[in-house]
């Protein structure tokens, strides 16, 4: 065979492999988020958002309490994630930028970021579960936020670089201090960078139920109380889809529609802000 | 006309992160309301000269200068100069334009707010005023809100100039400031830098020797971190004192 031949035989391999490959992953992703379809639409009733779990065996119970509570701790994971996952990106990326300490962080964050979650959890239920003595919905939101973190941080500090050297300096040549230059001009110009790096990392969180287990765990009642035991919809599911009753697993499957909704929703968000600002 | 020396250097030596040696006793000044420029051969050390006056270099860790640069009476590179006051008293301008990723409005607020002013009406007039001063009035009065990105590379390079003026500096530095324009552009920013000596000191690097001869009244040639010669733009293009500069400026090297 010539070598021309090779050459095209070559990259029709290449591209069939390619091809077979992207195909593998996409019909498992298409056959989870369909079987979450089918089975989670059938099972959706508008009573599973407006009524609190009933007692096993009775009709009409629904997952009110874990929708707030998964709110609640989603919420208050991204007060506390947020703010330090995006000022420990900005140190490193403008006061400790190509320190030896700030190379040294964002290796740890790229390690943390794939730290297995339940290690977290289990973290989260040594410092902030065991000392109180019963689990709590602090606990589950800092798990969260210390998930969050690393993932802020990172993406933080990767826009921040993104930034021209050269915009910081005109900032400066203005007269402008180095907390003016950050705020006013370099996250402004890294603004949409980092707000899809927050809104991505929310998603990440939003579906995590090994730390909440640990931390958060589940309460079958209605509660704002942070300082106590609270429902979680990944926790609900994780109970009804174990348990013995088809009404909990119809109800796990409504549940499980809806937060791929809601993920699907904040990651399509984070893209169409990605779009919209380099358009 | 009298001369007036605006800013002057006295032996200055710069050293880039504690020891590479880039400027070597330099001496030279910039006189009132003329346009200073700095010309040779790339490495030559003129676009650092150039950040010396507004201490650019400070932002980078160990750099060093040595000697003195005289503005307002006072030596700039003194342990107590207040870095934001002599930055809005020299400005910069760079060599790609750099407008900050807002509307044109606030691009030329920007260096104004800084210095507290934030009356509405002040702000306005202020801004038009560094607008028609930059020759941009005409291409932007109906669209200051919309962001700067929105303009061209030559328009975006005047808004920038108009930025600078807004704060209303004694100087403004210039650091090849059309090497990235199509040639109307270069030309209107050259009309312009002639038009503004009424009210700045200009002190401009290029690496055109002809757009230097054209805008510049005065000139300084630099090799090698070295102060070459400086005189009167006529006679460093026509006489000049040097071999090494009349063999720059015939195009024998360079």
């Amino acid at each position: 065979m010539n070598l021309e031949g090779r050459r095209k035989l070559e990259s029709l391999m290449a591209l069939i492999l390619s091809t077979l490959a992207a195909f593998f992953g996409l019909f498992w992703l298409i056959f989870i988020l369909s079987d979450v379809l089918i089975h989670g639409i059938g099972a959706l009733r508008i009573s599973l958002f407006l009524n609190d779990p009933t007692p096993a065996g009775i009709a009409g119970g629904g997952l009110r309490n874990a929708f707030v509570g998964q709110l609640l701790i989603t919420l208050f994971a991204t007060l506390i994630g947020v703010p330090v996952g995006v000022l420990g990106g900005t140190f490193l990326a403008e006061y400790a930028r190509g320190t030896k300490i700030s190379q040294f962080i964002s290796i740890l964050a790229d390690i943390m970021v794939s730290v297995p979650s339940i290690v977290i959890g289990t973290f989260a239920y040594a410092i902030l579960v065991r000392p109180v003595g019963h689990f709590n919905g602090w606990a589950g939101a800092v798990a969260l936020a210390i998930i969050m973190i690393p993932v802020v941080l990172r993406t933080t500090e990767d826009m921040l670089s993104l930034v021209p050297w050269t915009l910081r300096e005109a900032a400066f040549a203005l007269g402008a201090p180095y907390y003016k230059v950050i705020i006013q001009v370099v996250y402004r110009g890294a603004a949409t960078g980092i707000l899809t790096g927050i809104l991505l990392s929310i998603a990440r969180v939003a579906g995590e139920t090994a730390p909440l287990l640990f931390t958060s765990f589940n309460n079958a009642y209605f509660s704002l109380d942070m300082n106590r035991p609270i429902a979680s919809l990944t926790a609900s599911i994780f109970q009804y889809a174990m348990g013995p009753y088809d009404d909990w697993h119809a109800q796990a499957w409504a549940a499980s529609f809806v937060i791929t909704l809601f993920i699907l929703a904040i990651t399509i968000l984070g893209r169409l802000i990605i779009k919209w600002r380099y358009k | 006309m009298t001369e007036r020396k605006e800013i002057e250097t006295r032996a200055l030596n710069f050293y880039y992160a504690g020891d590479v040696h880039a400027l070597k006793q330099i001496n030279m000044h910039a006189y009132k309301n003329a346009v200073t420029a700095l010309i040779g051969p790339s490495g030559c050390g003129k676009t650092t000269l150039l950040r010396c006056f507004n201490r650019m270099h400070d932002l980078y860790p160990r750099n060093r200068y040595e000697g003195e640069i005289i503005f307002q009476e006072r030596d700039i590179l003194s342990n107590g100069t207040d870095l934001i006051s002599l930055r809005s008293n020299i400005g910069m301008v760079f060599q790609k334009p750099t407008p900050f990723p807002m509307t044109i409005f606030d691009n030329i607020a920007y260096g104004l707010r800084l210095k507290g002013i934030k009356k509405r009406v002040d702000l306005s007039e202020r801004v038009e005023k560094a607008i028609r001063n930059a020759a941009l009035w005409d291409e932007v009065k109906d669209k200051l809100n919309v962001s700067a990105y929105e303009l061209s590379g030559g328009q975006q390079q005047r808004l920038v100039i108009a930025r600078a003026l807004a704060v209303e500096p004694e100087v403004l530095l210039f650091d090849e400031p059309t090497s990235a324009l199509d040639p109307i552009s270069t030309a209107k920013i050259e009309e312009l830098i002639i038009d503004l000596k009424n009210s700045v000191s200009i002190i401009i690097v290029t690496h055109n020797m002809q757009q230097a001869a054209r805008i510049s009244d005065w000139t300084g040639f630099m090799m090698l971190g070295e102060l070459i010669e400086f005189g009167k733009t006529d006679k460093i293009f026509t006489t000049p004192s040097e071999k090494l500069t009349e063999e720059y400026i015939t195009g024998r090297f360079g």
